[in-house]
């Protein structure tokens, strides 16, 4: 690879680790106890990147799209399990539900813009492919767990509401709506605040990155807004695609909210 | 309900023109027998039928709007109180039919309300005063069938008796209307209803 940009040795990585101490210094100081959390956070993050720079480097070799693709599920797995993990209330299923929703939004969304808008040659060349995909992912778990905890936030604590309305005559879709709609915005609000002030409060990673390696900023900007789009619709998909399967789980065709089925989880725990 | 047997061999029927109570300890099941006949709860074995009909063949929303629940401690949507009465007659079982406002005024008198009720918020209301809006939304879509649960638990007792007299002057307004009333007071059993149905818990 040609480089316009520094490659980093081994000796300048761990210049950057002693940046670590700061932290831990303050931690000890002030005794906020983060100091072994701070260490184990550090250790995997780095030993997390150097083993998927290693799979990415042979990723990036691929020239047939089956183990791309492959891949690509994987990732979207993860993401998905990711999202739901983040979930207080849960109901059987509610991993398929995530799966088929994360997978469906990045997949379709991914490739229409592969394919149609950026016209890579061919089609899954993983070193578009496989970043974009992460970054879509990335965002779209956000949107899918949020959607689905308010949702069924809304659920437990407006059951009496939404049996209310069924009891004079609703259909599951008249009592459910309002939940529903309210479901989504919560999932689109962190996209859309991300984009009202991207470039202007933040610059985002990516571009960044494109800018060490020697891009123009102007052409950087430009992938930048490609991939803010491409987030905004997949979060919709996504997440509008996990609330109706969500929402066909708890209404059944009977028009009967089936309350039973959300289960509390005592913390959603954070995952990563 | 969560593998235990509330009750079986019970074999209710409900004539046109009947004033059903449903007696019980606390735990006998006679919520959960009032949301089965609303259509609420599958039903875990046994029949049920309306009209003639099975409970299965009815269109659901189509049953619920003539065969109404009104719940012991309704939860109101956030608003005003004229947009909760309003609110069903957007659903597409009684979108065929105007929103009754005068009617509306009319049960709130009787009720001991003034027209200045339907504006106040819904989360301002106290216990009885939310069952009185429940009962007006349950009312006001003129079903055929009343499932009332403990309706006049929260209310002192000039409102309990305008509630009696109300559904009263509601079940003489057609002689296809029923009612089915549950309630701890036995004293209140005998005067609202032609018969009572006593739900023992099974041992």
């Amino acid at each position: 690879m040609k480089a316009g940009y520094i490659n980093l040795d081994n000796w300048q990585l761990g210049f950057a680790a002693l940046l670590i101490v700061l932290n831990l210094a303050i931690s000890v100081w002030l005794r906020l106890g983060l100091a072994r959390s701070l260490l184990v956070a550090s250790v995997r993050m780095v030993v997390q990147l150097l083993l998927v720079g290693f799979i990415l480097d042979s990723v990036f070799a691929l020239s047939t799209p089956l183990p791309v693709v492959g891949i690509g599920v994987v990732m979207a797995a993860l993401a998905s399990v990711a999202a739901v993990r983040r979930t207080r209330r849960r109901f059987r299923g509610i991993y398929w539900n995530s799966l088929l929703s994360t997978l469906g939004a990045a997949f379709v969304v991914t490739g229409a813009a592969l394919a149609g808008i950026i016209n890579v040659h061919p089609w899954f060349a993983p070193q578009y492919a496989i970043p974009l995909l992460g970054m879509v992912l990335g965002n779209l778990l956000t949107g899918v767990s949020l959607a689905l905890d308010r949702f069924m936030l809304g659920v437990a604590r407006e059951s009496g509401v939404i049996e209310g309305d069924l009891a004079l005559g609703a259909t599951r879709w008249e009592a459910a709506r309002p939940l529903v709609s309210e479901a989504l915005r919560t999932g689109m609000v962190p996209t859309i605040n991300a984009m009202m002030v991207m470039g202007v409060v933040s610059l985002p990673g990516m571009m960044t990155g494109q800018m060490l390696a020697g891009a123009a900023p102007t052409a950087a900007v430009r992938y930048q807004i490609v991939i803010m789009f491409m987030i905004a619709a997949a979060t919709a998909l996504g997440t509008l695609a996990v609330i109706l399967l969500a929402f066909r789980r708890l209404f059944n065709k009977r028009h009967q909210l089936c309350a039973a089925r959300v289960q509390n989880v005592e913390k959603g725990d954070g995952g990563n | 309900m969560d593998g235990r047997t509330l009750w079986h061999d019970l074999d209710l029927t409900v004539r046109a023109g009947e004033r059903v109570a449903v007696a019980g300890a606390s735990g006998s099941g006679k919520t959960l027998l009032l949301r089965t006949l609303a259509g609420l709860e599958p039903v875990q074995a046994g029949d049920l039928s309306f009209q003639g009909r099975a409970l299965a063949d009815w269109p659901m929303p189509a049953y619920r709007a003539r065969v109404v629940y009104v719940a012991q401690r309704p939860a109101l949507p956030e608003g005003q109180v004229e947009a909760a009465l309003r609110g069903p007659f957007r659903f597409r079982v009684h979108r065929h039919q105007p929103f009754p406002l005068d009617r509306a005024r009319e049960l709130l008198v009787m009720l001991g309300r003034d027209g200045k009720f339907l504006q106040q918020r819904t989360e301002r209301l106290s216990g009885g005063e939310a069952q009185i809006v429940a009962m007006l939304r349950a009312l006001l879509i003129a079903p055929d069938v009343l499932l009332l649960d403990e309706p006049t638990a929260s209310l002192d007792a000039r409102a309990v008796a305008a509630v009696e007299a109300l559904v009263n002057g509601w079940l003489q307004g057609n002689p296809q209307r029923a009612c089915v009333w549950t309630s701890h007071d036995r004293d209140q059993l005998q005067r609202v209803s032609d018969r009572v149905l006593s739900l023992e818990a099974v041992a």
